[in-house]
């Protein structure tokens, strides 16, 4: 009975959704307020409705309801409580119903959020994520209903979620990931939703900055979870593999943050208007199509699970729809945006206009690799793969030539001509950059690697550019305190990011050019040297844990004499699927992580192992975290919170004057 | 014509050949960087090239896995039920690597072997990689092995 509560609401989602599309579209197109009002209620009986399924969904695992097929598929009755919450975004089914969920979790946020923007405007915004929300209910009920029974005989145990995903970064990663993808959606709303009213001036900049910045910022730490996740559970140690689905995330995360850097100078000073629409645009319709990537199968990926291609079929339809639909609305109204004032050649905007650029050339060089092999199949051209040697070929060059210009534009003023000496901080920066950098391969030792000595001399450049912005405040408000409490926190979020981004490069050049890597036959008894360490094999034991059996080495690391850690790496296999999962070791430290797996099993008792020294890995995901970080800090500037204010006052005033 | 005009033009030019070039140089990158796939039946028949970096799918023949038993090296058949190919390799095989199962492996031809430098087998048991599910396909034999999966 209860699984049907979950079902009859998805059904009433439904329909609110299509009330939601229709409504406030009508009642803005025939200029009735009473229409354009519904948008808001329906927004929230929208988002309760859904709350409503996804929480007897969640319901349905915590009390193992084997009877929904869904649960039998993906849980099993030894299968850990949180890992049963989880389990509910574990498969297709259930993550399009957390997709739609959140979905309308923005859309109630905009709708509660939205005091400051006039209402048919709101209106449209909501009326336009309500469109996309049909799509995505439609899809869920004809094909992918994940509330679909199994009686009257029903299973008296589950599959078990697969094993790959009994991890914690199942609970974190997608809900995260979604809520960047799907955040998305407001930027593209609120576009869209100009492009209808004609009112394209910056003001619609103005409103979706912060839901963009924040939906960028959900999408980095997404991502960033992802990577760990792979890093530590599936990758054999690896944080990154250019794998389709990988790119299917950093396509829209790349014309997102061109998108953040446009809005700026839309917002500010009111020009690249139809570019940032097109943006806008471009980033949702990405993270559409990266959905379709997932869950169509078409790619081959380590997220590629067994998928029914019809479903594929209906999103790409879908794709179809949302980006010419969207696209056709802005050629036809595109060419009325009008783009007033100037800029000189060196000034602020020709930093961000060169930013995007390469952004682009970025997201289009990687939306070309990842959809080539789907393209040659198209036309007949057989079965090919883009590996990643194509991507690290064009990113890299690219990456660099980003954060070359990344360290004038912070320093850049707005509109006018420079004064030279402006950037004159910069010689400093590029002097001491070039010869730490070029030095600091020496100083590691080994073989000398350009490579690194390029990167740390472009990731000081980046670190010390930004430390410069920041030193010049404190200089002007006296203390660090100061400075902190009084210039904009977009400012704060701005610095945040850059030197983010500083740390990842420093990290990434060092796990590429100086991880030491060994895969090698080991029995009890033997001993390796790793680093400056000693890995000896002590122990080889079974061990039984909730719903697997594992073979478990145990590994005694010793720095010279003394004993400095003991390890003990797993090889399970889960008793319900009868999957085998490696469990690494990881010691993550500050300059370095110690990684031990097990392979295989050899014959006389020996494992084949594979032992690294991953120098300053970690530094990949803190750099990240700073990226994600300073977005969430931009979004509280009170210059937001202070517009609704304003407005308000402006528009009783108003009132009270008519 | 006015400055600002003239500005305009300027940058939708550069962006023009800034977008030309970067989209010539990755096309070029990207033919340099495929990796053709190639079904056993295609290698055994001599329709691969050989010294060239390509990928090769099918399903790991049963009772063909040889591991060695000093070193990390490890050979085994991958076959289409038409053709096999030998395929050695030196490292650790992935979680999912089983006789029967459908695996890619990439590498180079060396003589009558294949040298893979990485093989593929996914995480999800039911799952095939679309390119062994063609390879089947081609040598005629995909309905049989989805009846035998499913029994």
């Amino acid at each position: 009975m209860i699984p049907e509560v979950g079902h009859f609401a998805l059904v009433l989602a439904f329909a609110i959704a299509v009330c939601l599309a229709v409504f406030p579209l009508y009642g803005y197109l025939s200029n009735q307020q009473g229409f354009c009002a519904t948008a808001k209620p329906l927004a929230l009986l929208q988002g309760l409705a859904l709350a409503v399924s996804f929480g007897v969904l969640m319901y349905s695992f915590l009390a193992h309801d084997f009877s929904v097929k869904y649960v039998a598929d993906n849980s099993n009755l030894d299968l850990p409580w949180h890992f049963r919450m989880s389990a509910v975004w574990g498969a297709h089914e259930g993550s399009l119903l957390l997709w739609v969920m959140i979905l309308a979790f923005w859309s109630v946020a905009v709708a509660l959020f939205s005091r400051g923007i006039p209402d048919h405007m709101a209106a449209l915004v909501l009326s336009v994520m309500g469109m996309i929300s049909v799509g995505f209910l439609a899809f869920m009920l004809f094909t992918s209903n994940p509330f679909v029974r199994i009686l009257p005989f029903s299973p008296a145990n589950g599959a078990d979620l697969n094993p790959l995903l009994q991890d914690p970064g199942l609970i974190f990663h997608p809900p995260m990931l979604y809520m960047g993808y799907v955040g998305l959606s407001v930027a593209f709303a609120f576009a869209l939703a100009s492009l209808i009213s004609g009112k394209l001036d910056a003001t619609w900049a103005r409103w979706s900055r912060p839901w963009t910045t924040i939906a960028w910022a959900f999408l980095t730490l997404g991502i960033t979870l992802g990577s760990w996740w792979a890093y530590y559970e599936l990758g054999w140690g690896g944080w990154w593999f250019w794998d389709p689905v990988e790119n299917a995330s950093l396509i829209p995360w790349l014309v997102a943050t061109a998108l953040m850097h446009s809005l700026a100078v839309t917002e500010k000073r009111g020009l690249f208007r139809s570019w940032t629409l097109l943006l806008a645009i471009a980033a949702f319709s990405l993270s559409l199509l990266g959905t379709f990537l997932v869950r169509s199968g078409v790619l081959t990926s380590v997220h590629a699970f067994a998928n029914d291609p019809e479903r594929g079929v209906f999103i790409l339809g879908f794709l179809i729809v949302v980006i010419g639909g969207s696209l056709i609305l802005y050629a036809i109204r595109a060419s009325k945006v009008s783009e007033p004032g100037e800029f000189a050649w060196v000034s602020r905007e020709s930093f961000l206009l060169f930013n995007n650029l390469i952004l682009t050339v970025m997201a289009v060089s990687v939306l070309l690799g990842t959809l080539y092999p789907l393209l040659v199949d198209a036309v007949g051209g057989g079965k090919v793969s883009v590996g990643a040697p194509f991507f690290n070929v064009v990113f890299v060059p690219l990456t660099a030539i980003l954060v070359s210009g990344l360290a004038f534009g912070p320093l850049a003023k707005w509109r006018q001509s420079e004064d030279p000496r402006l950037f004159r901080p910069l010689i400093v920066t590029l002097i001491v950059s070039v010869v730490v950098g070029f030095a600091w391969p020496s100083v590691l030792g080994g073989q000398y690697s350009i490579g690194t000595a390029i990167g740390v001399a472009l990731a000081l450049w980046v670190a010390i550019a930004t430390g410069i912005d920041f030193a010049k405040k404190v200089n002007l408000y006296g203390a660090v305190g100061v400075t902190l409490a009084r210039v904009e926190r977009g400012m704060i979020g701005m610095w945040l990011a850059h030197f983010g981004l500083a740390v990842i490069i420093f990290g990434v050049v060092m796990v590429e050019n100086h991880t030491e890597h060994r895969d090698l036959r080991m029995g009890v008894g033997d001993s390796q040297k790793l680093g400056s360490y000693d890995v000896r094999m002590t122990d080889l034991t079974v061990i039984t844990g909730p719903n697997y059996v594992a073979d478990q080495a145990t590994f005694e690391i010793y720095q010279g004499d003394a004993l400095y850690k003991t390890v003990t790496p797993q090889k399970r296999r889960y008793n319900a699927s009868g999957m085998v999962m490696t469990e690494a070791v990881i010691d993550s430290g500050f300059t370095r992580d110690l990684y031990i797996a097990m392979g295989e099993p050899l014959d006389a008792g020996d494992w084949a192992l594979r032992l690294s020294v991953k120098p300053f890995v970690d530094w990949i995901w803190a750099g990240a975290f700073f990226m994600g970080l300073g977005g969430f800090v931009s979004i509280t500037d009170k210059r937001y919170r202070q517009r609704v204010r304003e407005e308000k006052e402006a528009r009783a005033s108003g009132e009270a004057a008519a | 014509m006015n400055p600002k005009r003239k500005q305009r033009m300027l940058i939708i030019l550069g962006l023009v050949s800034g977008l030309g070039v970067a989209v010539g140089l990755v096309m070029y990158a990207l033919t340099q960087n495929i990796n053709l796939f190639f079904t056993p039946t295609q290698i055994a028949t001599g329709q691969a090239p050989s010294a060239q970096l390509i990928r090769v799918g099918g399903m790991v023949a049963d009772g063909t896995v040889d591991r060695d038993s000093q070193s990390l090296k490890v050979a085994f058949d991958v076959t289409d039920f038409d053709h096999r190919v030998r395929v050695t390799y030196e490292g650790i095989l992935p979680d999912l690597f089983r006789e029967g199962q459908g695996v890619v492996v990439q590498g180079r031809i060396n003589e009558d072997q294949f040298v893979a430098s990485e093989v593929l087998a996914k995480h999800d048991e039911n799952y095939m990689p679309p390119e062994v599910t063609e390879a089947l396909r081609q040598s005629g034999r995909l309905d049989q092995i989805k009846g035998e999966q499913q029994q």
